[in-house]
């Protein structure tokens, strides 16, 4: 019998979650021996006029991580759908925007125009700016045109399964793909779709050892403006956390390490916006009834878009700036 | 005319393209390297806090986040004026050799080792890590893996977590190592050095034995003559984590060592309609196009580039293999000749690779690296600073500009492959202008061997410890350049 | 055809809720652009109901509650007053006109001034002009290159 296929693609990524799968070390062995990768970029020498001649529905999984800020990243999240039987949006930026989303605070032409025009160490007299055609003496040359608003996989096709985290955590993969070779081996269902894989349905605070004790915030600090006792609730220290924010499974390594949890692993569940969920925790321990009190301590709160949404701006609620 | 792109190009940095031109007598027109992407980084990072940096930043690259957790994490030091104790100093740098012992290992048995361990011939079927194990034996491949679990332990041990570390602070680090800690880093940092020295005999055996490979390796076709740039440390030894740094010249000669907070008055970038990805250069000697040659800015930043800018390693068996390297490759031991030839940089990574487990062993037997005296909150804000690393792939620049309040109002950064986009560029053109003549068909082959021109830098994506060979179906079409109607097409199988 | 505002308000149960009524059956007069949506506390108000209630086509938000200190759970309506200020910041940066949100502290007795903050609102936001979220849907179209780029595109 064929093996199932497999594909890995990754889209406007860095690259951490082809790491985070090889990270799952020799469990990759069994990978390669029970699944047939028939495109992953970065591994194999497959190209995407391949992909398009494979048939609909012959891929039985693909792992699709990136964003989609490009047409090309568009037109493979398409190619892949088609070919797919199962895609799953793999890793924060897929499932959400993950740090690419930061862009939706400005435009793309405010970015072609720092890096192309506004740099300190350019010289580029003539302000030349990169298009997606290009006319040289031999021919023409395209690159893909780049989007003004990042989207999330979800938004732009159907997606079967979401699994958070930037990266996924290594255990928490290694977990998924034994439970998908099970069910592909047992015939077991598959779960409901829309499911979030590789993850638990708490928070990250359930996951973090440190003390937790009643919290009234006076001030919040920054994480490099205290040197913060490492037993106790960093949040409690006044340190922003996005701990209650932001959905278990990855062992809470951040906080575990000293510094307070950015929300990479995405909406808790039932929440469908992750930075008004933190506004509305920070705002509960705010010690003040004072008004003009309380704004002085908001005040202290350093960057709370690019802080609360630092993972989820492309999924949430507004999902980009009005510019 | 008509036209043949590679694209994606495969085993590196996923995303890139090629464009071959050719004349209707089969000779080559003109070849172009492309880059198709870009994120924004420099321009979404404005109204970030300073600090964060350490944690934003990581995202450019999940293969090299370290780089930029450690550039981020000294340009904000910088930012904020402060000198971090020793013991963190000392944590950051065991950190980034941990991190240099598992990256390099991923490029040379997996994504460039192949071509060099290989042969650049071999059927597409044989040339990745699969196809090394087979001349190597399968143990290898559980030694690779073996290999980067443990750079990856030392990272999650110090840096908290395997990819993107979190660490880093301005003011020191913010997660003491214990003592059983420091142990396992011990025994990790012995295993390293086994490691490496396997790896010098791979290298050995599989290549340097052979002497086509040696051959291709001087071959003109891979040598392209440009300034070279690394960080050295204050003897103008190897150090990846700090420095001042140094260019040299084609010939060997210093033309300049500066401080990374002037970066700015010896590097420049120039930009090309055609690629999101810029060209640095150096702006003493100008841009003269892709051109190699001490009249031309066009620099290398990259292992060999290392190695040639510094006069040797600090710990012994990796100076021995320096040595060793330039007396093969040059008949100077002490390396005062530069090496030119783009290949040798699998070599040269080896010699790092040897730097860097050694160092993992030396280093996690320093006691004060379980201090407690590893964070001092900055008092005081300047407002500017520069932080420069080595990532594997070239020298990595992170330049921010903040407000009172250490919120960045400005970023810059050059990040390592980018110093090498014109001689990556160069490479390509010069292994096409080889291989594509006048009346010859174009093979697989020769298709792969204009690949191999760029692998050796490693451009940013290392890739994995598995390159699945399968079906290898690569198909070329060649389009008329003027109509886009497909002419020819070349499958390699 | 002149711009009307779409407002909802969240009134809580126990005042401010009460106190529209007083202006209901005082047939105090007031512009009917508002929606009201009661929840039994102010402090149950969440800023993702706000920036929902935006996504949605609100073109403002009015928050009622009890004044300070006279809140049926004692501390609730202190808590909206903490999230409201945190939310506008939220707004400004993602370039949504703070003054969009208004938070009010209306009692139980208070009808005439519950018809006199809705009038106002009313006419602020009237004077603001609808609020359009720009690129929020995702449009298929904004994924090909502008017409002049796409023509001659391999």
């Amino acid at each position: 019998m064929a093996k199932p296929k497999l594909a890995v693609y990754w889209a406007a990524s860095c690259g951490g979650c082809d790491i985070a799968i090889l990270d799952i070390e020799e469990k990759i062995l069994a990978v390669a021996d029970f699944f047939d990768p028939v495109f992953w970029p970065c591994v194999m020498d497959i190209k995407y006029d391949d992909v398009r001649k494979m048939e609909d529905k012959s891929i039985t999984l693909t792992l699709f991580n990136g964003a989609i800020r490009s047409d090309e990243n568009y037109e493979i999240a398409k190619l892949l759908r088609e070919k797919s039987v199962v895609l799953c949006a793999f890793g924060s930026c897929a499932s959400e925007g993950c740090i690419p989303g930061l862009a939706n605070l400005y435009t793309r032409d405010s970015i072609l125009d720092y890096v192309y025009k506004k740099s300190p160490s350019l010289e580029n007299g003539s302000a030349v700016v990169p298009r997606p055609i290009v006319h040289v003496p031999e021919g023409v040359l395209n690159i893909p045109f780049l989007w003004n608003t990042v989207r999330t996989l979800p938004q732009v096709v159907d997606v079967d399964y979401i699994i958070p985290g930037c990266p996924p955590q290594s255990d928490q993969i290694a977990a998924v793909i034994e439970a998908v070779i099970d069910i592909l081996k047992t015939g077991k269902p598959l779960p409901p779709k829309g499911t979030v894989l590789g993850a638990t349905d708490k928070t990250c605070c359930d996951e973090c050892p440190r003390e937790k004790n009643v919290k009234k915030i006076k001030k919040f600090v920054r994480p490099f403006e205290i040197k913060s006792d490492p037993q106790i609730c960093l949040l409690e220290q006044g340190i922003i956390c996005l701990g209650p924010a932001t959905r278990s499974g990855c062992g809470a390594k951040c906080v575990k390490a000293g510094v307070p949890c950015r929300g990479c692993y995405g909406l808790p569940v039932n929440v469908r916006d992750q930075g008004a969920k933190m506004a509305s925790a920070l705002a509960s321990v705010i010690d003040s009834t004072d008004p003009v009190e309380v704004e002085a301590i908001i005040d202290t709160i350093a960057d709370p878009v690019g802080t609360f949404y630092r993972f989820s701006l492309a999924a949430s609620m507004l999902r980009r700036a009005q510019v | 005319m008509r036209k043949i792109v590679i694209d994606p190009i495969t085993r590196l940095e996923g995303h890139g393209k090629i464009h071959l031109f050719i004349h209707d007598d089969g000779s080559l027109a003109n070849c172009y390297f492309q880059v198709p992407e870009l994120r924004g980084f420099e321009k979404f990072c404005v109204g970030r806090p300073v600090e964060e940096m350490c944690r934003i930043t990581t995202r450019i690259c999940g293969v090299c986040p370290d780089a930029h957790h450690m550039a981020a994490a000294k340009a904000a030091d910088a930012v904020f004026g402060v000198t971090i104790p020793s013991a963190a100093r000392k944590l950051r740098e065991l950190v980034y050799n941990g991190f240099y012992a598992g990256d390099h290992t991923t490029h040379f048995y997996a994504l460039g080792g192949p071509d060099f361990v290989c042969g650049p011939d071999a059927p597409p079927a044989e040339r990745n890590i699969l196809g090394v194990i087979a001349k190597v034996g399968l143990d290898a491949g559980k030694k690779v893996i073996a290999q980067r679990a443990r750079g990856q332990r030392v990272i999650e041990i110090i840096g908290g977590k395997k990819v993107h570390p979190v660490t880093a602070l301005p003011g020191g680090m913010s997660k003491r190592i214990t003592k059983e800690e420091q142990q396992e880093m011990i025994k990790i940092g012995d295993d390293m050095v086994e490691f490496a020295k396997f790896t010098i005999q791979v290298l050995n055996d599989v290549v340097l034995a052979n002497k086509a490979y040696v051959d291709m390796i001087l071959s003109d076709a891979y040598t392209h003559k440009t300034y070279n740039m690394g960080l050295v440390d204050a003897n103008n030894k190897i150090n990846f984590y700090d420095g001042m740094v140094r260019v040299t010249g084609p010939d060997g000669a210093e033309h300049a060592k500066y401080e990374p907070k002037n970066y700015l008055d010896y590097v420049a970038e120039h930009v090309e309609p055609y690629s999101y990805l810029k060209y640095p250069f150096l702006k003493k000697v100008g841009w003269k196009g892709f051109v190699d040659g001490k009249d031309s800015g066009v620099y290398k930043a990259t292992p060999l580039s290392r190695l040639n800018v510094s006069d040797g390693m600090t710990t012994p068996l990796a100076q021995e293999e320096y040595e060793r390297f330039y007396e093969t490759l040059t008949g100077d031991r002490m390396g005062k000749t530069p090496v030119h030839s783009t290949l040798a940089t699998h070599w040269a990574r080896v010699v790092e690779l040897t730097f860097a487990c050694e160092a993992v062993a030396q280093q996690a037997r320093d006691e004060e690296i379980t201090s407690d005296k590893i964070f001092e909150p900055p008092t005081g804000i300047i407002g500017e600073g520069v932080g420069i690393v080595e990532a594997p792939r070239g020298t990595l620049t992170h330049h921010y500009k903040t407000d009172a309040k250490g919120i960045i109002t400005e970023a810059n950064l050059i990040v390592g492959t980018t110093n090498n986009n014109a001689p990556i560029s160069m490479s390509i053109k010069k292994a096409a202008e080889g291989l594509i003549k006048k009346g010859a068909p174009i093979t697989d082959g020769m298709l792969n061997r204009i690949e191999m021109a760029f692998r050796a830098y490693d451009p940013c994506f290392g890739c994995a410890t598995h390159s699945l060979p399968g079906a290898m179906p690569m198909e070329i079409f060649i389009h008329d350049a003027a109509t886009g109607e497909i002419v020819d097409s070349v499958r390699r199988n | 055809m002149s711009f009307e505002p779409k407002i909802i308000g969240f009134l809580c149960n126990w005042c401010s809720y009460t106190g529209a009524d007083l202006a209901g059956t005082a047939r105090m007069k007031y512009p009917p652009n508002m929606t009201s949506i009661r929840v039994m506390c102010s402090g149950r108000v969440d800023p993702g109901f706000i920036l929902d209630a935006f996504q949605k086509g609100a073109d403002g938000v009015l928050i009622c509650g009890c004044h300070p200190g006279d809140c049926h759970y004692v501390e609730g309506n202190y808590k909206c007053m903490r999230r409201i200020p945190l939310t506008k910041k939220i707004m400004k940066e993602m370039g949504i006109e703070p003054r969009r949100l208004r938070l009010e502290w209306v009692s139980a007795s208070e009808g005439a001034r519950f018809q006199q903050i809705v009038t106002e609102f009313t006419e602020q936001i009237r004077a603001l002009g609808p609020l359009t979220l720009n690129e929020w849907a995702f449009a298929p179209t904004e994924a090909e290159a502008p017409h002049e780029q796409a023509a001659g595109r391999e």
